[in-house]
């Protein structure tokens, strides 16, 4: 029975791996990087990870990431709860239509729309701002939380709809001091999903950004190139950015399976 | 449910609609502007007709492209979805160590694309790699900016490390609702485990391993940053998929018409092969 | 088909069990006989579930044996003890066809391809399945798909006990009596023994030739419907059953005659009493309630609370000294204004102590 619990241990070492890597190499000196093939590190430093939290354009490039993430998230999810709403309850001309067209933009790959956004966001005066990040982003966050919001909403029976407005209530009133309370959990899921394809992607990102709004990760590639190659700093940048996300994981854990399940993704 | 109708949701999708448009409509009509135009240096553009499309179709450098990116897709597809859900099988259903390995193997998914990239390109660089020096170790002549053979094998298994999750996560949402009684019934029936996974655990995954697959197969077709971390698309262009090769095309060498001609191609191919990909697994259950 | 019986019985799904409470079966000891028509009635979370899934093998009691015709199968496999169940929600293999379906536990068996046939459209016609059989079983209505739950159980020809866990539970009211009375009808056809757990009494005192009452982990009696309504065991199965349920009054007992507040009450069995203490009880179901004649002055003097029709009979709700006392009175009789006086049936009125029925031998228990 307990045979094939193997199989996710294995999964795991697996996951683990590249992740210990990275670690490793952080906490190592550039010469001993250069210097070989070493298990765990012999000289253990923390010189990389003091270069970047001295370093502004090291940990601008965090408050930046976070800045757009967020930004990103609360507008997403702001936007698609009215939206989901409407499709879960109502049927209105042209309807299904618009809610595939929302979903195919899902499907529409970053790269065809690397240059038209660089273009439109210059456009408008928003090019390296948090904003132009977080307004692209909604490019693919917005069909997403839409899909997931309207999953959950169709769970809720209209009797509650129904029972609030005999109460008394006014739609918004309903809206926000009863509906909203009751979907929390799909809430909490397309925040995190939100957050999730927001904090990983990078080509729009980068594209969108120069100097002021540059994401962390995108940094990294900046160091590649630029002062040699600097492996631990590389590594300790990216060791950094992993944070981030398993705090994130951390709070919802207890939801992540019931979030897949009871939502769409 | 039955819904009422009511043409005032206009106005609560509207948000929606004008964020979604200002970002997908004038971009793509952009695209579509450049596609069919010719442009002289930066500012001057004439009609062009279709031209750019059938070059675009055309062109040996996509067809192998479109090819690399059809393989890809095929490999990782062929390769997740199996590792996903007999991964999903094995996990424990309940107890403390649930919570564990799903915090664990969400981690991949939360770690931006490029870091991803890197991570493996620390694990597969020569001397110093974890990758590299296992499998020089166990005897294998491994070099991934050298050989395409072993390009392709790290940046599929970095793939699977990456994505490989999202089935499993999907996979054990999908089991855990399963009712107990389903498998009582079973026990009862004398069914054994295959006839269990056949007749229950598959027939209630349907739903799940659909979305599975749609979302690994767009994913997929757009890999981008990753790969460029790694590879570059290299070595030649061996892992050149049709995000690097657009890129490559537009910003790279300011051919405007022709990327733009390849964008659209590349858009409508995953619009089409999705619809495909979701009516083909949903039709049967419909039945 | 067997006798099932169950030794010392217990259950816990606390791992430590402590307290009295951690027992989801507290010391079950009962007989089950071979062909027997049984309901296992109780409220929600007295164990019923638990008592079924022990006896079908799905959980294995902490404590106690289990005995399939004196073999001991404590540590069988619901498949080695060869038991059917049908669940409170319709279990059935989505993809297949109800043919297949019903086939499935006897493919599993090894069973041949002619038999197999033979013994699904045996089912099918007995559960008026015959015309779908090739339909896909997904499609049907609840209560086919319950049809098919149980036909999986029926198509084994040997099975030792089917058991019905609330079965009826999202059948529509009106499919309720025609499924019940289809079940009884099979019942009679192949003597198969059979559990029916629910917490409707009217299920299992329609279905059951025995009913067990189950409350807290324990059973508190077995018997005929009539024995469960003329003879309650304990108080719970008094209140449980009927409606509306026994009238509960305290007592006082002096010289093998009770009293209620002072008046004198006449009982079957308050003469077994034996003076031990204890928390005395009458109990006097209102079908045994009835008004004294206008002018006669013995029985219990009452204030009337209130009257609610039933139907064909009226219950009324009565009072005296904050006591209330319900009696049922028929249709076309008259109830009395303000106040009267109640007479308890005495061959229907029995002592209680502790909420057990007072017998010669102490305790009940």
């Amino acid at each position: 029975m307990r045979a094939r619990y193997w199989v996710p241990t294995l999964y795991i070492v697996f996951l683990l791996l590249p992740i210990y890597w990275l670690l490793n190499m952080s906490f190592k000196t550039t010469n001993e990087i250069l210097g070989g093939f070493s298990l765990w590190p012999h000289e253990f430093t923390l010189e990389n990870y003091r270069v970047i939290f001295t370093d502004a354009t090291w940990y601008n490039g965090y408050i930046a990431s976070i800045q757009y993430v967020a930004l990103n998230t609360v507008l997403s999810v702001a936007a698609a709860l009215p939206a989901a709403y409407a499709f879960s309850r109502y049927r209105f001309l042209g309807d299904k239509h618009l809610f595939f067209w929302l979903l195919t933009n899902r499907m529409a790959p970053p790269a065809v729309f690397a240059l038209p956004f660089y273009q439109l966001y210059s456009a408008v005066g928003l090019f390296d701002t948090p904003f132009a990040v977080a307004l692209a982003h909604t490019l693919f966050n917005i069909p997403l939380a839409v899909w997931i919001l309207e999953g959950f909403m169709s769970g809720v029976p209209k009797e509650l709809d129904e029972t609030a407005y005999v109460d008394g209530y006014s739609f918004w009133g309903f809206f926000i001091r009863i509906f909203i309370p009751t979907i929390a959990a799909g809430i909490g899921v397309a925040c995190f999903f939100c957050f999730m394809f927001s904090w990983v992607e990078l080509l729009l990102a980068k594209t969108l950004t120069a100097v002021d709004a540059k994401p962390i990760a995108a940094l990294m590639t900046k160091t590649a190139s630029t002062s040699g190659y600097q492996l631990g700093l590389l590594a300790a940048a990216g060791s950094l950015t992993l944070i981030p996300g398993a705090v994130v994981i951390y709070f919802v854990r207890n939801y992540i399976a019931k979030g897949f399940a009871l939502g769409r993704v | 449910m039955n819904k009422t109708v009511n043409q005032r949701a206009w106005w609560f999708v509207l948000p929606v609609v004008l964020l979604v448009a200002f970002n997908a409509v004038i971009p793509l009509m952009t695209v579509v502007n450049y596609s069919v135009q010719e442009s002289f240096g930066s500012n001057m553009f004439f009609w062009s007709g279709v031209r750019w499309f059938e070059e675009v179709l055309r062109s040996e450098r996509f067809h192998a492209s479109l090819l690399r990116q059809l393989a890809f897709t095929a490999a990782i597809l062929a390769i997740e979805v199996p590792l996903g859900l007999a991964i999903a099988l094995a996990m424990p259903r309940r107890g403390p160590w649930v919570s564990v390995c799903l915090v664990l193997m969400a981690l991949p998914l939360l770690i931006p694309w490029n870091v991803v990239g890197a991570m493996w390109n620390i694990m597969a660089l020569p001397t110093i790699g974890l990758l590299s020096e296992t499998l020089h170790a166990l005897g294998f002549d491994y070099n991934y900016t050298r050989e395409p053979g072993a390009a392709w094998f790290t940046v599929i298994l970095m793939d699977v490390w990456h994505w490989t999750s999202l089935v499993v996560l999907l996979c054990y949402a999908g089991l855990v609702s399963i009712p107990d009684a389903y498998y009582q019934a079973a026990k009862i029936d004398g069914a054994r485990p295959w006839a269990v996974f056949r007749y229950i655990q598959l027939p209630k995954l349907r739903y799940v391993l659909t979305i599975a697959i749609l979302l690994r197969f767009m994913d997929s077709f757009m890999i981008y940053t990753e790969v460029v971390v790694l590879t570059g698309g290299g070595p030649g262009t061996a892992t050149t998929f049709l995000s690097i090769d657009l890129v490559k095309t537009a910003l790279g060498q300011f051919d405007l018409g022709p990327a733009a001609a390849m964008s659209l191609v590349y858009f409508l191919i995953i619009l089409l092969m999705s619809w495909l990909f979701y009516t083909l697994m949903m039709r049967n259950q419909s039945r | 088909m067997a006798q099932i019986q169950l030794r010392e019985l217990r259950h816990s799904y606390v791992d430590q069990p402590a307290a009295d409470s951690d027992w989801a079966l507290k010391r079950l000891t009962i007989d089950w006989a071979d062909g027997g028509a049984y309901a296992l009635l109780g409220p929600s979370g007295c164990g019923k579930t638990t008592l079924l899934n022990v006896i079908s093998g799905l959980l294995r009691p902490t404590g106690g044996q289990i005995l399939f015709d004196g073999r001991d199968v404590t540590d069988a496999s619901p498949e080695q003890r060869n038991i059917a169940q049908v669940f409170q929600f319709p279990v059935i293999y989505d993809t297949m066809t109800v043919y297949d379906n019903l086939a499935f536990p006897l493919r599993n068996r090894g069973v041949d391809a002619r038999e197999v046939d033979r013994r699904v459209r045996e089912v099918a016609e007995m559960l008026e399945l015959d015309d779908m059989l090739r339909h896909r079983a997904a499609g049907l209505t609840a209560d086919g798909k319950q049809k098919i739950s149980l036909g999986r159980g029926l198509a084994r020809s040997d099975v030792n006990v089917i058991m019905f866990d609330e079965p009826l539970t999202v059948i529509d009211p009106h499919l309720k009596w025609v499924l019940r009375s289809k079940l009884k009808e099979l019942h009679q056809r192949i003597r198969v023994t059979m559990i029916y757990v629910t917490h409707d009494q009217t299920e299992a005192l329609t279905f059951a030739d025995q009913v067990v009452v189950m409350n807290d982990g324990e059973i508190v009696q077995t018997g005929t419907p009539v024995e469960l309504f003329e003879r309650p065991n304990h108080t719970f199965v008094g209140h449980f059953i009927g409606s509306p349920g026994m009238n509960v009054l305290p007592c006082e007992i002096a010289g093998g005659r009770a009293t209620f507040a002072g008046l004198p009450v006449d009982s079957v069995n308050a003469g077994a009493y034996r003076g031990d203490g204890g928390r005395l009880e009458l109990g006097v179901r209102p079908e045994f309630v009835s008004f004294a004649p206008a002018g006669a002055d013995d029985g219990i003097p009452v204030r009337i609370v209130k009257a609610l029709d039933a139907g064909r009979h009226r219950i009324v709700e009565t009072e005296h000294a904050d006591h209330k006392i319900k009696l049922l009175v028929p249709e076309g009789e008259a109830i009395p204004g303000d106040t009267a006086h109640v007479r308890l049936a005495p061959e229907r009125t029995w002592v209680y102590r502790d909420g057990w029925l007072v017998t010669g031998k102490g305790a009940a228990r």
